[in-house]
C-alpha cells in the first residue's frame, strides 16, 4: 500500500485508468467476454438510474395514467400540477428548512471539527495522541446500540431539540482519518518552516494546514451533508415535536399514510377556482412521488459534480481504511 | 475549537455510561437494581425464546447472504477495469454510485413506487396481460431476506468497489507487462494478476464485515418493515427498536444491546486475532 501512499500527495493521481490498457491479444474468448461484461454493466447502470428516471417522469404525466401505471417510458399529459398542490402541504416548507439547517449548520461544525482534530492527530508531538486517536476510532467499531443512545440523548435533554441533529455527528472519526492522512501526506517541511517563522500551533493550523487542505475538506464535507441530508433515525428516534421533523421523515410519513394528504390536497382545490381534472387530481401515489423527488434532487442536482470528489476521497481514505 | 471538540465527545461519554447502566427504568435513574434479571427474562419461557431465535436467524440470515457475495464489488471492480472505453467506463462508475447517496427512506419510496400493488411494475404486468391480481413484491414474507440483500446491493455494489479500484490502481504495472510477455490472456492476468493483488483488501474488508455480523443496522429494515413481513424482517437491531419504541421494554432492549456489543467486541477481536496469524497484521 506504500506505493499508493506516495501517490497521494495533493493534486497529483486522478482517478484515470487508460494508463492499464495495454494492447494485448484479443482472442475470440475475450470479445465474448468483453460483450458480457458490456451487457451486463449496462444493465446495473440502468437499474440504478431508472427508478430515479421513472419517479420523474411519472410525476409530471397525467396522473389518472401514472395511476395504472403507464408511464413506463416517456411522459405523458405533462404538467407541473404535482409540485404546486404537494407545496401547499403545511409543514413541508418547514421541514425542508430544518433539512437545510441541519445540513449547514452540521456540515460547517463537522467539517471544522474534523479538520482540526485530524490535524491535530498528525502532529508528531501531540499530548497523549496515541491514547486519544484510538478513543475516537475505536467508535466506529463499536457502540453501545440505539437505546442506551436514546436513553443518553433523553438524559442530556437532547430530545425534541434542534442540536440533536448537529451534535452527536460533530466528532466522527471516519472523516478524522481522512485529514489525518492528508496532511501526513503534506510534506512536514511546511510546517517546521511555519514554526520556525515563530508561528503557533493554531497558527499553522490556520495558515498554513486549512489553505492546503482544501480537497479533503471539500469530500469531507459534501460527505457530511449528504449525512445530514439523508438522516432519519436520529428524527424517529429523538423528536415527536412535529416543528422539528426533517424531511426525510415527513417522506416516510408520507409513503405510509399518502391516501388521506391526497384527500386533503384534493379537498383544499376543489374549494379553490383551480379545477382538478383527472389528469392533475392528487392520487397518494403522485403525492408519494412528488415528495420523494423533492426529497431527492438535492442530492441528484449536487451528484453530478461532486462525483469525482467523492471517489478520491474514499480512496484516500482506503490507505489507511 | 477544543472545546467544541471536546463537548462533542460527551454523548460518547454518555453512551459508555449507558453500557453500564444495566437496567435503566422508564422514568428515573436512580431505579432498584435488579442484577441479571432481564438477561434471564430473555429466555424464561418458550414463546420468547423462539422469537429471539427467530431474530437471531434472521440476523444470520441477512448477514450471511452479505458475507456470502461479499466478493461481489471485488469482480465488480475488475471487470469495470478491464472496459477499455474511458467514458463509458466512468459513465458505469458515476451512475452506479449514485444510489449510495439517498438514504433508506428514499430507497423504501423507489421500491414503493416501483413494486406495490399499485406501483410501476404491477401496471406493466397488468397491462401486458402476465397477470391478473397485482404481486405482493412487499408485501410478503417471503424471499425478505433475499429482497434485503438485494436493494442493500443496489445501493451500495457501485461504491464498494471504488476501494477495489482504488486496490486495482495501485497494482505495479511491470506485473502486467510480464505477464503478457509470458503471453497470458485476458481472465489470465486477471486471475494470476489482478486477483492475488486484490486479496489483502479482500480479506481487510471481509474481517470488519464478519465483526460487524450483528450490526445490520436499523433504517433499511425499518423501512421496509411491515405487518406482513415482520416475522422474517426483524434483525437484531429492528427487534431491539420495536421492543423499547412499540413495546416501552427499554431494560430489555438495552439487555440485548448489550449482549449484542460485547458478542460484537468479541468476535472484533477474534477477527483481527485471526487476521493477525494469518496475515500479519490487524484490522483495528
Amino acid at each position: 500500500m506504500s506505493d499508493n501512499q506516495t501517490s497521494l500527495t495533493p493534486n497529483t493521481r486522478e482517478i484515470d485508468l487508460t494508463k492499464k490498457t495495454v494492447k494485448m491479444q484479443v482472442s475470440a474468448t475475450d470479445k465474448i467476454i468483453s460483450t458480457i461484461i458490456y451487457i451486463l454493466f449496462s444493465l446495473f447502470a440502468f437499474i440504478c438510474v431508472y427508478p430515479f428516471y421513472s419517479i420523474i417522469i411519472n410525476t409530471i404525466s397525467a396522473n389518472d395514467l401514472s395511476a395504472k401505471g403507464e408511464i413506463i417510458f416517456w411522459p405523458k399529459g405533462i404538467h407541473f400540477q404535482n409540485y404546486i398542490d404537494v407545496f401547499k402541504i403545511p409543514g413541508l416548507g418547514n421541514a425542508f428548512m430544518i433539512s437545510l439547517g441541519r445540513t449547514v449548520i452540521g456540515t460547517l461544525l463537522t467539517v471544522g471539527a474534523s479538520a482540526f482534530l485530524g490535524f491535530m492527530f498528525a502532529q508528531e508531538d501531540m499530548w497523549g495522541k496515541k491514547f486519544w486517536y484510538r478513543f475516537t476510532i475505536i467508535t466506529m467499531f463499536f457502540n453501545a446500540g440505539i437505546i442506551p443512545w436514546y436513553l443518553t440523548m433523553r438524559s442530556l435533554h437532547l430530545t425534541d431539540n434542534f442540536l440533536a441533529y448537529i451534535l452527536p455527528s460533530v466528532v466522527a472519526p471516519f472523516f478524522i482519518i481522512l485529514v489525518k492522512t492528508f496532511v501526513e501526506a503534506t510534506p512536514k517541511e511546511l510546517q517546521q518552516a511555519a514554526s520556525i517563522d515563530g508561528a503557533g500551533i493554531f497558527t499553522i493550523f490556520y495558515k498554513v494546514i486549512l489553505p492546503i487542505s482544501k480537497p479533503i475538506l471539500a469530500t469531507v464535507a459534501i460527505f457530511s451533508a449528504v449525512n445530514q441530508w439523508n438522516s432519519f433515525q436520529d428524527t424517529l428516534l429523538l423528536v415527536t415535536d412535529s416543528k422539528l421533523y426533517s424531511l426525510q421523515f415527513i417522506l416516510y410519513n408520507y409513503i405510509n399514510q399518502a391516501s388521506s394528504l391526497s384527500t386533503m390536497v384534493n379537498l383544499q382545490n376543489a374549494g379553490s377556482t383551480a379545477m382538478a381534472t383527472l389528469a392533475t387530481k392528487q392520487t397518494s401515489t403522485s403525492i408519494r412521488m412528488t415528495v420523494t423527488i423533492i426529497v431527492v434532487a438535492p442530492i441528484l442536482l449536487v451528484y453530478p459534480i461532486f462525483q469525482r470528489f467523492f471517489v478520491k476521497g474514499i480512496i484516500i481514505g482506503a490507505v489507511k481504511g | 475549537m477544543l472545546l467544541l471538540a471536546v463537548f462533542a465527545y460527551y454523548p460518547l461519554y454518555g453512551w459508555v455510561y449507558a453500557f453500564f447502566d444495566y437496567t435503566p427504568p422508564i422514568p428515573l435513574s436512580a431505579s432498584e437494581f435488579v442484577g441479571f434479571k432481564w438477561f434471564h427474562s430473555l429466555v424464561e419461557n418458550q414463546v420468547k425464546i423462539d422469537q429471539l431465535m427467530q431474530v437471531i436467524w434472521n440476523t444470520f440470515g441477512i448477514s450471511g447472504l452479505g458475507i456470502l457475495f461479499s466478493w461481489l464489488p471485488m469482480i465488480f471492480a475488475i471487470f469495470l477495469t478491464e472496459i477499455k472505453a474511458v467514458r463509458f467506463r466512468k459513465f458505469i462508475q458515476t451512475v452506479t454510485t449514485l444510489p449510495n447517496f439517498i438514504s433508506w427512506v428514499l430507497v423504501y419510496s423507489l421500491a414503493f413506487s416501483m413494486f406495490s400493488s399499485e406501483g410501476m411494475v404491477n401496471g406493466f404486468l397488468h397491462m401486458t396481460g402476465l397477470t391478473d391480481s397485482p404481486t405482493m413484491f412487499l408485501q410478503s414474507s417471503e424471499h425478505v431476506w433475499w429482497t434485503m440483500w438485494a436493494w442493500a446491493t443496489w445501493k451500495t455494489l457501485g461504491w464498494s468497489a471504488i476501494l477495489y479500484i482504488a486496490a486495482i490502481m495501485g497494482i505495479d504495472e511491470s506485473l502486467y507487462e510480464a505477464a503478457y510477455v509470458d503471453g497470458a490472456t485476458r481472465m489470465q492476468v486477471i486471475r494470476h494478476v489482478v486477483l492475488p493483488s486484490m486479496m489483502p483488501t479482500y480479506f481487510v474488508l471481509l474481517m470488519l464485515q464478519i465483526a460487524s455480523f450483528l450490526n445490520n443496522g436499523l433504517e433499511q429494515y425499518f423501512v421496509f418493515q411491515n405487518a406482513f413481513n415482520k416475522d422474517t424482517i426483524q434483525v437484531l437491531d429492528l427487534y431491539v427498536y420495536n421492543l423499547a419504541m412499540g413495546g416501552g421494554s427499554y431494560s430489555v432492549s438495552v439487555a440485548i444491546s448489550m449482549l449484542k456489543s460485547v458478542i460484537s467486541v468479541v468476535l472484533l477481536f477474534s477477527v483481527n486475532g485471526l487476521s493477525k496469524m494469518l496475515r500479519g497484521e490487524g484490522i483495528v
